[in-house]
């Protein structure tokens, strides 16, 4: 009988304490999925006010009515695209940080990648021309280890 | 009184400037020695004259003399006086002056430690620089006069905005111009190289130290904004990928490149036009960056002035400079011959990756900083790149420079076979891949795919410099500095990069609300919240937080989060509290008062956060050991070289001469 | 000349012609996505008339502007001068959407300053200035006669605003058949 009134006062206790704990979060989720909506799209989405930060980090009015508005669509079940095309409709294409794929930043998204292959292509193409006109013998490791006692005596 | 002097030097520094520019480029040119030996003494005298000016404006802002319109916007008489010195540079005009004097300061050194080069070179590497300061000095001049005074004196001052008031501010500035200005003279080698038509090792040797010295300079200054940005601004982040941002790594990225390409101009006699172009394009995006924080081209926290009159002089100089400079590479570029060949398994080989890795990152971020400027003239609407894009592309580009770095160090110059790096290095890399995999399943929470690559390229880079110190076949204290350099800093590399991963990942962030007395428990740690008082600072009122952090039982630290204002005019500041750690930082930052005796309180932990700046420490001690090789001060023994030197710089046709 | 080495310098003459009309371009306005398009329906109630509501339909068929301000914002008041005379002169018919503001010192502040507008929406929340696309205060849309929004000025309207941009357009919009 103690045993269970022991257990009941703990679990009380543990119930609590985490309540209080969840109490002090300023926003909760209703799960998971929403808290990975709500805190990618919060730290995609620009401020337009001070231009230069999230919404998530900035101050500004603005920035806390929108996090709202996206925290009520989140828990509503929309998803991040749906979002984004909500604010995008509202404040064109300069409130994404990730920028939209479309045609005219299509340089932008395959630029980089496309370089670095064509850049890796054209080197490796350099390097094999320029290195077929002199065939090269190589050191043994015996000969590099001689060099290398003969450059060490000379220090 | 000292405004004028201040004034008048820096008139006097504009016209040295233009001699040092002049007559010793043009004594190179004509074998003319007395112009020749105008430039040593030119480039002392702009060094004093600008020290001179630069002094000046630090008393008028020791005296708070507000007559000076720059040191009344910047400063006031509260302001501790530590402030007062670093409100010099803390805005546009007083920042250009700096510039300058920075300028003459790098131009003074290579005058004095230049004993190996031979005088027709000098010559024309200071005169270049020369050339430099006087666009600058023009520039200050004309546009943004820091000693400009007003009437009627106002009886204070405005203020350093609040951000600025800080040491590790205060500092971040001046790194940063010793290494955006440090890479001037690389770019000034590299002209008197192509106009002496001497491409040979000789200027690629003579480049290096300065060229290493200015890239360290560069790593520290951009390392310190970014933990400024970490500790001072409150969000936790150290990284936005903001345009100001992106114009400092794009010259240290091109930079890194420049150090390991010169490396393989002096030792191979290979890239020798490819590290040409390399020097110029550090130097212009040095300038670039300028041109972007001052025009007000792009937006930006951290921009300076936006000004489109001032942009529009500073677009004309870089015209000039850049133009010019690649004017002379197209014409001179048929005549540089690189003798030297290697195979496609080679550490130049190695190398060249690195140096496409490099250049390609540095094309993606100016490519993501520039892009909403040119949908926006192209008439296509706005659009904003951000950190989603520039973490995006990092990461594969990141993979492949990390790659190389391993197996670069192994590699043999010339020629080498994919059997002989693999028997060296397999080991290594199997150990990196198990270290990458078991720390994140070991350590953490969860695992992130992101984490355990970036720990397994760290492990790879750290280990595989490890080995290579160990495969040189000496005692580690009698191998020489370079080694040692160039280990040390591929290390600091890799540390920076697993505190990247790790925290990228595993940062754990709660917005909550606490009344006093409330406790709240996050990542093990327990936070007690004491409730907020009133503070007063020199120059702010403070509403100062107390919070009470413990781990099982036993107090870890405790932390005074504060919310500063510096009075009218000013946004209100968050001091956030910060228990750092090897291995992780709690962070504490109050956020606004919600009634009742409750603040919201935003709580941080970071894992491994100061691995990032502890490892790019260590990369810029790696790059100075570097610099101070044995091999660079040895030159006092070259005398005789220096005449062979001399006397085959006469031959300005092009024709290649070695020496 | 080996034509390969002019290359960097074509990459940066280009990068100059960029940066140079850069220059002359404004990195902060963000334009509004709105125009050409349809101006959002709302309903929101008027300040002045207790229990009517208010809504775009109520002003189709004629040009006019939609002007978003508040109590709180020392822009309006600058401007307030400027759009009373226009609307004065041009008998231009205005729907003023006070944003995020009590009512109580919205009349306060029309008592101060004056009341030019034909109708007064309140928008307390601010919900339908995020769906008007507003991201600061004052902002002034103009629409046609077939409740096309047309152009958009944000920041405080000027003399200029209106002699170089709005009155032209306004005049021309009337042109247009309804």
């Amino acid at each position: 009988m103690s045993r269970l009134l022991i257990m009941l006062v703990v679990s009380v206790s543990l119930l609590s304490s985490a309540a209080i704990w969840a109490e002090a979060e300023r926003i909760t989720f209703k799960n998971a999925q929403s808290e990975e909506n709500y805190t990618a799209l919060v730290n995609e989405l620009r401020c337009l006010v001070c231009q230069n930060q999230t919404i998530a980090d900035s101050d500004a009015d603005l920035a806390k009515d929108l996090r709202a508005k996206v925290y009520n669509m989140v828990e509503a079940g929309q998803s991040q695209t749906e979002v984004i095309d909500y604010m995008t409709a509202r404040y064109g294409d300069f409130v994404l940080y990730r920028p939209a794929f479309k045609m005219k930043t299509l340089l932008l998204w395959l630029g980089p990648i496309v370089f670095l292959l064509l850049a890796i292509f054209f080197v490796i193409r350099w390097v094999r021309a320029q290195s077929s006109s002199a065939p090269v013998a190589m050191l043994s490791d015996d000969q590099r280890d001689s060099v290398r006692e003969l450059l060490n005596k000379t220090q | 009184m000292i405004p004028e002097i201040g004034h008048f030097a820096l008139v006097l520094a504009l016209v040295v400037a233009v001699v040092q520019s002049i007559f010793p480029m043009i004594g190179a040119a004509t074998n003319n020695a007395q112009w020749i030996a105008m430039a040593k003494p030119t480039a002392r005298a702009q060094f004093v004259l600008l020290t001179v000016s630069f002094a000046c404006l630090m008393a008028a802002f020791l005296e708070s003399d507000f007559s000076v319109l720059y040191v009344a916007n910047n400063s006031n008489t509260f302001m501790p006086t530590i402030y007062k010195v670093s409100a010099v540079w803390g805005a546009h005009e007083g920042s250009l002056l700096l510039w300058v004097l920075i300028l003459s300061v790098w131009a003074w050194l290579v005058s004095v430690f230049s004993k190996g080069i031979s005088a027709v070179m000098l010559a024309r590497v200071l005169s270049v620089m020369g050339m430099i300061g006087v666009g600058f000095l023009l520039f200050t001049l004309l546009t943004s006069n820091p000693f400009e005074r007003q009437f009627p004196i106002p009886l204070q001052g405005r203020t350093l905005n609040p951000l600025l008031q800080d040491p590790g501010l205060a500092i971040h500035p001046p790194m940063l111009y010793m290494g955006y200005v440090g890479f001037s003279v690389a770019f000034a080698f590299a002209i008197a190289a192509m106009l002496g038509g001497k491409l040979d090792a000789a200027w690629a040797r003579w480049a290096r130290p300065w060229t290493n010295v200015a890239w360290v300079f560069l790593t520290i200054g951009i390392a310190l904004g970014s933990w400024w940005a970490y500790y001072e601004l409150g969000w936790g982040g150290w990284w936005f990928w903001d345009p100001v941002e992106n114009a400092s790594l794009m010259p240290w990225l091109v930079g890194t490149a420049l150090i390991h390409s010169l490396a393989v101009a002096e030792k191979r006699a290979a890239f020798k036009s490819w590290t040409i172009l390399l020097a110029i394009f550090a130097f212009s995006l040095s300038l670039l960056g300028t041109f972007l924080v001052r025009s007000g081209v792009l937006t930006s926290v951290h921009a300076f002035a936006s000004d489109p009159e001032r942009g529009l002089f500073i677009l004309i100089f870089l015209v000039l400079v850049v133009g010019s400079s690649l004017i002379l590479y197209a014409i001179r570029a048929p005549k540089i011959r690189s003798t030297g060949t290697f195979t496609v398994i080679s550490r130049e080989m190695g190398l060249l990756i690195n140096n496409v890795a490099l250049i390609a990152m540095t094309a993606t971020v100016l490519l993501g900083t520039l892009y909403p400027l040119f949908i926006d003239a192209l008439g296509l609407g706005k659009i904003s790149v951000g950190p989603p894009y520039f973490n995006t592309i990092a990461l594969p580009l990141g993979l492949v420079l990390f790659s190389a770095m391993g197996f670069g160090l192994f590699l043999r110059w010339k020629k080498d076979t994919k059997e002989r790096v693999f028997a060296k290095v397999r080991w290594v890399l199997l150990f990196a891949l198990l270290i990458g995999f078991l720390v994140p399943i070991l350590f953490m929470e969860f695992f992130d795919w992101k984490a355990a690559l970036g720990v397994a390229l760290a492990s790879w880079v750290s280990l595989t410099a490890l080995l290579w110190v160990q495969e040189q076949g000496r005692s580690p204290f009698k191998l020489p500095l370079s080694v040692w350099g160039a280990a040390i800093a591929h290390i600091g590399m890799a540390v920076t990069v697993a505190g990247i991963s790790l925290t990228s990942a595993y940062s754990t962030e709660k917005d909550v609300r606490l009344e006093q007395g409330q406790e709240y428990q996050m990542s093990g740690y327990s936070f007690l919240f004491n409730g907020v008082k009133e503070a007063k600072g020199p120059n702010y009122i403070a509403q100062r937080g107390e919070v009470v952090i413990t781990r099982d039982g036993q107090e870890v630290a405790t932390l005074y989060p504060e919310k500063r204002n510096y009075g009218p005019g000013t946004m209100p500041m968050t001091e956030a509290g910060i228990d750092g750690g090897f291995f992780r930082d709690l962070f504490i930052a109050l956020g606004e008062p919600l009634g009742k005796d409750a603040w919201s309180v935003r709580l941080y932990h970071k894992p491994v956060v100061n691995w990032i700046w502890i490892g790019s420490a260590l990369m810029g001690l790696g790059g100075l050991l570097a610099a101070f090789d044995k091999r660079y001060r040895r030159v006092r023994r070259r005398i005789t070289e220096s005449k062979v030197v001399e006397q085959s710089d006469t031959d300005v046709k092009g024709n290649e001469v070695t020496a | 000349m080996k034509k390969s080495a002019l290359i960097p310098l074509g990459i940066f003459a280009v990068l100059v012609v960029f940066l140079a009309i850069g220059l002359g371009l404004k990195p902060r306005e963000v334009p509004s996505p709105f125009i050409g398009k349809p101006v959002p329906q709302f309903s929101l109630p008027k300040l002045m008339a207790e229990g009517k509501m208010v809504s775009p339909d109520d002003l189709k068929g004629q040009v006019w502007m939609l002007n978003v301000f508040a109590s709180w914002c020392v822009s309006c008041r600058a401007e307030h001068d400027v759009l009373t005379r226009l609307i004065r002169s041009e008998k231009l018919p205005v729907l003023g959407l006070n944003y995020k503001d009590e009512s109580k010192d919205a009349k306060e502040w029309l008592a101060e300053l004056g009341n030019p507008y034909q109708h007064i929406a309140v928008d307390l929340e601010g919900q339908v200035g995020i769906d008007l696309g507003v991201y600061g205060v004052p902002e002034t849309f103009v629409i046609d006669k077939k409740g096309i929004i047309r152009h958009k000025a944000t920041g405080p309207v000027f003399d200029a605003t209106v002699r170089d941009d709005l009155l032209p357009l306004i005049l021309k919009l009337r042109e247009e058949k309804g």
